[in-house]
């Protein structure tokens, strides 16, 4: 546990970076370009992006044509709007319940676990109280405890509770982020200023309001990577909502696909499936996709300043 | 900063013990207005379940007399069931093939990325990041398609060259094909941490080194690295957490390839098949608890060897 101590110290001691070298670099960057690098570089980028194409290019075509044809060009004929409409109307259109359930879960899950680590964190960077360093203990001992094996026993909780199938058993444990905490707590310490918050008391504030008006402007960037990094976990988590949901219309897409790529594979006459699965997915990640294109600038700031840098 | 940067005491902030009482009262009770929501909600969701499957998993249920306190009996009984290591051993070899071989580029295209000698470097990171949007549901579905030998890219492109596919969903390849699907989903997260260490690194520590001769390779070695250990130490405790997890990977494919992955792929898999298809909770409480338990001690250990190791270096 110390060491993890020693990361958020030297994070804060690295941070102290003077901005103008960076500046400079920026300038003499231009001039040392290298063409080697460049070329490796981008070649290896085929690797990440061969699986993306195919999976756009698979959902333009209709089943023959996906058995057919080269996988990295289009089929005989160009069918993803088809397909888009068959995804939503297939099975009563369960589909469009699964991106709901989804959105749902993730965003009040991230909403939610932003706003109880930000709260937390910032105290624990900004007061000195009692017990302050047994809490921040525990809290670093349960990042090292893995997701997927606190789910089966949060799953036999709400199970003797009579809580699995529900919303609440999604969205209730997702509601904790001990790392969100850690993260909020570095950020914290670096981007609220002690004597800001003194002025503030010598001008009559109390401490919620310092919290409420001062400090919450401060922490935006990293309260954004926080709600982003929650809103990422949530929407492709699939253990939990494995083992907890049993009514399909509660399932939220990662499930949802999981159980048609099943069926997909157990039913071998039904390959319709297999085109529905393809525009499943392709449809289930383009709005992550668009998110995480216009954010990153937050996210690229958060994890600059305040984040995971170590 | 060849040097390690000393670690301050975290609990170093301005001292303010000499302060009023009642301003302190106030402070202190502020602090536990905020604190409390959260550890609510923690207690609730992380100390109650793994207090209750704690207490699970010391019952064993029979078919005679539901049932009865067992002990430890869950734990040796795990201890000594073979599938249980199977899906540990598995696991071991995700950490000392996978993980180095995900990190290792990571890191490269971190220092690359860097280094600002790549053109178009923002679009590079950005796409390479893109993975880690893709849920690891759906990376393993795609991979999966793309392994296999109805309409899989790979087998397309073996055929097309006149070359026999190897079968990708074979018991002997799945294990390095699910390490594939990882990478993939994760190279681009590890680099982005890397980089964003990187980029908070002074530059004037290395331009200095470049002024005196040293080449990128060695500036990257003996500069670059070292100044971001810490962040390097925090993809590796997250890599072996991740290993360690690993379930929807095998759980896809499983469909795919019913005979290559067993029930006992990834000790997780193992813990939710006894579950839901054993239907023995109290056994795969055990596991669970086993399972995390393994992977905080072996965290804290390599945590411990790293940060000993740079001690004495």
């Amino acid at each position: 546990m110390s060491t993890a101590t020693e990361v958020a110290a030297t994070d804060q001691a690295d941070r102290t970076v003077p901005a103008p070298g960076s500046r400079r670099r920026v300038v003499e960057r231009e001039k040392r370009r290298s063409s080697v690098l460049t070329v490796i570089v981008w070649i290896t980028l085929i690797y990440f992006l061969v699986p993306l194409v195919w999976l756009f290019l698979s959902s333009t075509k209709n089943n023959a044509d996906l058995f057919t044809t080269f996988g990295l060009w289009f089929g005989t004929a160009f069918r993803l709007f088809e397909n888009i409409g068959s995804l939503f109307v297939f099975q009563d259109g369960i589909f469009t319940s699964w991106l709901a359930n989804t959105v749902l879960y993730s965003v009040v899950s991230a909403v939610g676990a932003a706003v109880l680590a930000t709260m937390c964190g910032f105290a624990l960077a900004k007061y000195h109280f009692r017990g302050r360093n047994i809490v921040f203990a525990v809290i670093l001992g349960a990042i090292m405890v893995p997701l997927t094996a606190l789910a089966l026993p949060t799953y036999l909780l709400f199970s003797a509770a009579n809580l699995t199938d529900s919303v609440w058993a999604i969205i209730l444990p997702s509601l904790v982020s001990p790392f969100g905490v850690y993260l909020m707590r570095v950020y914290a310490a670096d981007s609220v200023d002690d004597s800001l918050m003194e002025a503030a008391r010598i001008d009559g504030a109390g401490e919620l309001a310092i919290f409420s008006r001062i400090a919450l402007r401060l922490l935006a960037p990293g309260i954004v990577t926080v709600l982003l990094f929650q809103l990422v976990a949530t929407w492709n988590n699939y253990f939990l909502p494995l083992i907890m949901l049993n009514t399909p219309s509660l399932y939220p897409v990662t499930v949802g696909l999981a159980s048609w790529q099943a069926s997909a594979a157990a039913g071998g006459g039904a390959q319709v499936l297999f085109s529905t699965v393809l525009t499943g997915s392709l449809v289930s990640i383009v709005p992550l996709i668009i998110a995480f294109l216009f954010l990153q600038r937050y996210w690229q700031s958060g994890l600059t300043t305040g984040g995971v840098k170590g | 900063m060849t040097t390690t940067v000393p670690a301050k005491p975290v609990t170093a902030v301005p001292a303010k013990h000499h302060r009023h009482p009642a301003v302190q009262r106030a402070q202190t009770r502020a602090a536990w207005i905020l604190v409390t929501p959260f550890l609510v909600v923690f207690f609730a969701m992380f100390i109650v379940p793994l207090a209750y499957s704690a207490y699970l998993s010391t019952f064993t249920s029979q078919l005679v007399g539901g049932e009865v306190f067992s002990g430890i009996a869950n734990y040796t009984r795990a201890l000594n069931d073979p599938s249980f290591w199977e899906g540990l051993g598995r696991v071991a070899l995700f950490l000392f093939i996978q993980v180095p071989i995900m990190l290792i580029a990571a890191l490269f295209f971190a220092l690359a990325l860097d280094s600002a000698r790549v053109r178009g470097g923002g679009t590079v990171r950005l796409l390479i990041f893109l993975p880690y949007a893709v849920p690891s549901v759906v990376a393993a579905l795609m991979w999966g398609y793309l392994y296999g030998a109805d309409f899989g890219l790979i087998t397309q492109i073996f055929e097309g060259l006149g070359l026999s596919a190897p079968n990708l969903l074979n018991p002997s390849n799945v294990l390095g094909s699910t390490m594939n699907i990882v990478c993939w989903e994760f190279i681009g997260y590890n680099m982005i941490i890397m980089y964003a260490a990187l980029r908070s690194v002074s530059a004037d520590i290395y331009e200095a080194a470049e002024i005196d001769g040293a080449g990128q390779f060695r500036i990257a070695w003996s500069i670059k690295i070292p100044a971001i250990r810490q962040a390097i130490i925090l993809t590796i405790i997250f890599s072996i957490i991740g290993s360690f997890q690993l379930f929807a990977e095998p759980n896809l494919l499983y469909n795919l390839a019913p005979n290559a992955i067993g029930n006992d792929f990834s000790p997780n898999l193992y813990a939710f098949n006894i579950a839901f298809k054993n239907q023995d909770v109290n056994y795969a409480a055990a596991i669970a608890f086993l399972l995390g338990l393994i992977i905080m001690i072996i965290s804290y250990v390599v945590q411990t060897l790293i940060n000993r190791k740079e001690r004495s270096a």
